[in-house]
């Protein structure tokens, strides 16, 4: 990875700060990871961490609702927020010459944000709009996000829908509101990331300024959201009123992704060898050979790889024509997790995948908000954002044994099978 | 519900010290000039390579005028673009895709009324391969009959997938809605059409329509742009023709009309979608129509988006923008709505488009648009992929480098008043058609009575 350049810093208040500087191009990004997501929303109130995002955005005691949006994109810049399951982040790109502003408005929310009624009731509103977007008004919505997690866990932290319900999202408080930013939204649980175009002692000293004065808050004890593994296969059903084909989706539990890397690296690893391109085992046979499949995937996280702490979930998910069943598939993918835990992957197989991680990788670093969101999430979950650059290495000493030894891992009786049917026989 | 005690929501607000003044701007260093090499090869192909060496990658785009009038061509062409990278005299798909993944490669195609594209990207050392690969399946893609049969298939799975899309469904609604049977119109084909397109009429396709003359190809990423022309041309030159590749005929200019509701039995949310004709990037008042879109729907702090969104509710997103059409432009304004209070968007929405031309942006806002329109050109040019996406979409309409370096000081030139111009003039309410997809039970009513909305029948949204 070009230039590894990193600083890293604690304000007195317990802020974690990342620095890195790169001039390739006159933009810096900004932003702030806070050390809650919804797993960490309690029962009655699901969806409230991403309620809570997008109040966030709703003015603070220097700014008025609106102002937020409207400071960042006078300077040139973008915005936005987003909740995952264990953490929010809050980020700006935009040209250097806006650098002290972004600073100001994300210290300006940490310190005080203007929690109100109305603001919250408009919310509600806005929140219960994107998911009948994303959810209720389309095909596959929340698949499979928001419908695996409760087939494959049991604990409410793990297997609730981080979307929420519209019955609990409409009784959310604004004493839940200032609860929850009391306690969560400490400086002391957030790390603040400056990526890009601009100088090292500049930014310490603007960051000083601004942030330095956030008054130092207890850190939140941060419970395990541990739970005991599968021991048979659990299977789940949906009907979904839109979707034309029947899918599938299979969950797994993975190696903690902090505490055994190495070992959930080769998950990674053993993903791309099943559905990474058309010489992928199950691309060729399922897609391909067969064919039982319309579309294959496999992955790390249901939000894709590096977004969690354990448990995280290993997921292969299929859209199969209605006179293929699922038990077919399953079949099929049974049979080459066995083959590669008998028979670990070949070398050209091992150096395709790893290849393309590299390249990935590379293309991920490139764009400034996927670089500067990175280092934040991985100095918040791993409390290393230099990993980034070590990551590409980490994943080429990845061995053939070690991807065996993950599809030897996958087990039919540890499993959570999400079946979704179309309503009516596929007729939307 | 979580701390035991803390502060209330209006002491959290609220510190010591008070309010504190917003910083200002610093000063703005300008992007690097970009070198770059910009020519046309003796096939016709012209190759636009460009330096970004931020990280060891290149990005390629191939963009191939890809038109034509015959209804099958639609679903020959999506047949086409699947099985292109599927095998070649050379290589099997297999070995296509072991071959780009040993160099961190890929290689994606696409096709739309408009153009055939392959997108792919490489590490830098891996260029030349790239280029084989590429001119390989220009060159000597077989169409191979099982892999024709396979992809048929696919395409109809996955054309009933996407037909079950509320966003498919109001765009094709949209387009029948503006441009009746054009062949800008065919963008997702006829599954039936599909089911009935065979090998042979996807190699003539093939052998009669992928030519280079007046395709380009982007090039962007850690290369020297003479050097990488040179690869090109070695890698490219025996693919030529005595033919051109067919651009699309010109289209023509948007009229004003009802919008027409679209039936949509159950949803529960709607999809607002107005349309009028714009100006191309090309025309001098375009960079004034461009502040004044943004200024409406083009951006968060728009007057659309704080009103509809984020005063009323309504609408999760809301956005307008400019859809590019060779030389022609239209705009576009978008929202999806619960059904309850879709009459009241729209009747936002107009009040707002009205609003534009008579109480035209302030001095304020045109310095906010500005700064914005400035600002996303440099993060947009800030990554490989970002500005190869940028560069494609100029030079398939003629223009390149010099057009995106100068477009920070034309928008810079900008006046308030030709802002105000362009808004009164191109946003008026009476310039737009349309449609409005949802739940007719519950929209019909509302609708009829907010008037100029026709009713349309289920899937049936012909002009």
């Amino acid at each position: 990875m070009a230039v590894p350049e990193l600083h890293r810093l604690t304000l007195d208040n317990g802020l974690r700060v990342v620095l890195a500087p790169d001039a390739t191009a006159p933009v810096v990004g900004v932003s702030v990871h806070y050390d809650v997501g919804f797993r960490s929303e309690p029962e009655g109130r699901t969806g409230f961490a991403h309620l809570f995002e997008h109040l966030m955005f709703q003015g603070s005691e220097s700014l008025e609702k609106l102002a937020h949006f409207r400071y960042v994109q006078s300077s040139g810049g973008t915005f936005n927020g987003s909740t995952h399951p264990d953490f929010t982040d809050y980020f700006e790109v935009l040209p250097s010459a806006a650098l002290e502003r972004a600073l100001f408005l994300e210290a300006d929310r940490m310190r005080a944000p203007k929690l109100t009624q109305e603001n919250l009731a408009n919310q509600i509103d806005v929140v219960k709009e994107e998911i009948r977007l994303n959810v209720l008004n389309r095909p596959y919505g929340g698949f499979p996000w928001i419908l695996l997690p409760p087939v494959l866990y049991s604990t409410f932290p793990n297997a609730h829908n981080g979307y929420g319900d519209f019955t609990d999202l409409e009784q959310a408080t604004l004493d839940d509101c200032a609860a929850f930013f009391d306690t969560y939204y400490a400086p002391a649980n957030a790390v603040l990331t400056v990526a890009g175009d601009f100088e090292v002692d500049r930014a310490r000293e603007l960051i000083e300024k601004h942030f330095g004065d956030v008054p130092a808050r207890p850190k939140p004890h941060r419970p395990s959201f541990a739970e005991p593994r599968p021991t048979e296969e659990l299977r789940g059903h949906h009907t979904d009123p839109h979707a034309p084909l029947p899918a599938l989706a299979v969950g797994y539990r993975m190696p903690d992704p902090v505490g055994e890397l190495d070992s959930y690296l080769a998950h990674l690893v053993l993903a791309g060898v099943l559905t990474d391109g058309d010489g992928s085992r199950l691309q060729q046979r399922l897609v391909h050979r067969e064919p039982l499949v319309t579309d294959i995937s496999a992955g790390a996280g249901l939000f894709g790889p590096f977004e969690a702490r354990d448990p995280d979930t290993f997921s292969v998910t299929a859209i199969h024509p209605p006179d293929v069943s699922a038990e077919r598939v399953l079949g099929a993918l049974d049979e080459e997790l066995d083959a590669l835990a008998t028979t670990p992957p070949g070398e050209e197989e091992l150096t395709r995948v790893i290849a393309r991680w590299s390249a990935n990788l590379h293309s991920d670093h490139d764009r400034l908000v996927s670089r500067t969101l990175g280092f934040g999430s991985f100095e918040l979950l791993h409390g290393d954002a230099g990993l980034t650059f070590g990551l590409a290495d980490r994943i080429a000493a990845v061995t053939a044994e070690r991807v065996a030894e993950a599809a030897k891992g996958l087990r039919p009786d540890a499993r959570a099978v999400l079946v979704v049917e179309p309503e009516q026989g596929g007729k939307q | 519900m979580t701390a035991a005690t803390h502060r209330s929501a209006g002491e959290i607000g609220r510190t010591e010290r008070g309010p504190r003044p917003v910083p200002g701007l610093g000063e703005q260093r300008a992007a690097a000039d970009l070198a770059h090499t910009d020519t046309v090869l003796a096939n016709g192909l012209r190759v636009l390579a460009v330096r970004k060496a931020n990280v060891p990658m290149v990005e390629a785009r191939l963009a191939i005028p890809f038109a034509a009038d015959d209804p099958m061509h639609p679903a020959t062409a999506e047949v086409l673009a699947e099985t292109i990278a599927t095998g070649t005299a050379r290589r099997d798909r297999v070995a296509i895709d072991t071959e780009l993944a040993l160099i961190g490669g890929d290689l994606g195609t696409a096709v739309d009324p408009e153009h055939l594209t392959l997108s792919g990207g490489a590490l830098a050392s891996g260029l030349p391969t790239l280029l084989d690969v590429l001119a390989d399946v220009l060159t000597a893609a077989t169409h191979a009959d099982n892999e024709v049969a396979r992809e048929r298939a696919r395409i109809v799975e996955r054309l009933a997938v996407a037909r079950t899309q509320p966003r498919v469904i109001a765009r094709e609604a949209l387009q029948r809605r503006r441009y009746g049977d054009h062949p800008y119109t065919r963008e997702v084909p006829q599954p039936g059409d599909v089911e009935r397109v065979g090998p042979e009429a996807v190699r003539a396709l093939h052998a009669s329509a992928v030519l280079p003359g007046g395709a380009v190809l982007v090039l962007v990423g850690d290369l020297d742009p003479d050097a990488a022309v040179g690869d090109v041309e070695r890698a490219l030159g025996e693919w030529r023709s005595d033919r051109r590749a067919t651009e699309m005929p010109e289209l023509p200019d948007l009229a004003a009309g009802d919008l027409l509701l679209v039936p949509r039995a159950g949803a529960v949310q709607s999809q607002l979608r107005l349309s009028a004709q714009a100006l191309p990037r090309t025309d001098p008042r375009y960079p004034a129509l461009q502040l004044a879109n943004l200024a409406f729907g083009g951006y968060f702090s728009s007057r659309l988006v704080e009103n509809i969104r984020e005063d009323k509710g309504y609408t999760y997103g809301a956005q307008s923008g400019f859809e590019f059409t060779g030389n022609k432009a239209t705009l576009q304004v978008e929202a999806d709505t619960a059904s309850e209070v879709t009459a009241a968007a729209l009747l936002e929405t107009r009040y707002e488009l009205g609003r534009l031309g008579l109480v035209p942006p302030t001095a304020e806002e045109v310095e906010s648009v500005r700064q914005y329109a400035i600002g996303s050109l440099l993060i947009g040019a800030s990554s490989q992929a970002g500005l190869a996406s940028q560069l494609t979409a100029l030079a398939t309409v003629g223009l390149g480098v010099d057009w995106l370096a100068g477009h920070p000081e034309r928008v810079a030139a900008v006046t308030a008043e030709q802002v105000a111009e362009a808004a009164l003039e191109f946003f008026a309410p009476s310039r737009f058609t349309g449609v409005v997809v949802g739940d007719a039970d519950t929209l019909a009513r509302p609708l009829t009575a907010l008037g100029g909305v026709s009713i349309g029948e289920p899937g049936a949204a012909g002009s």
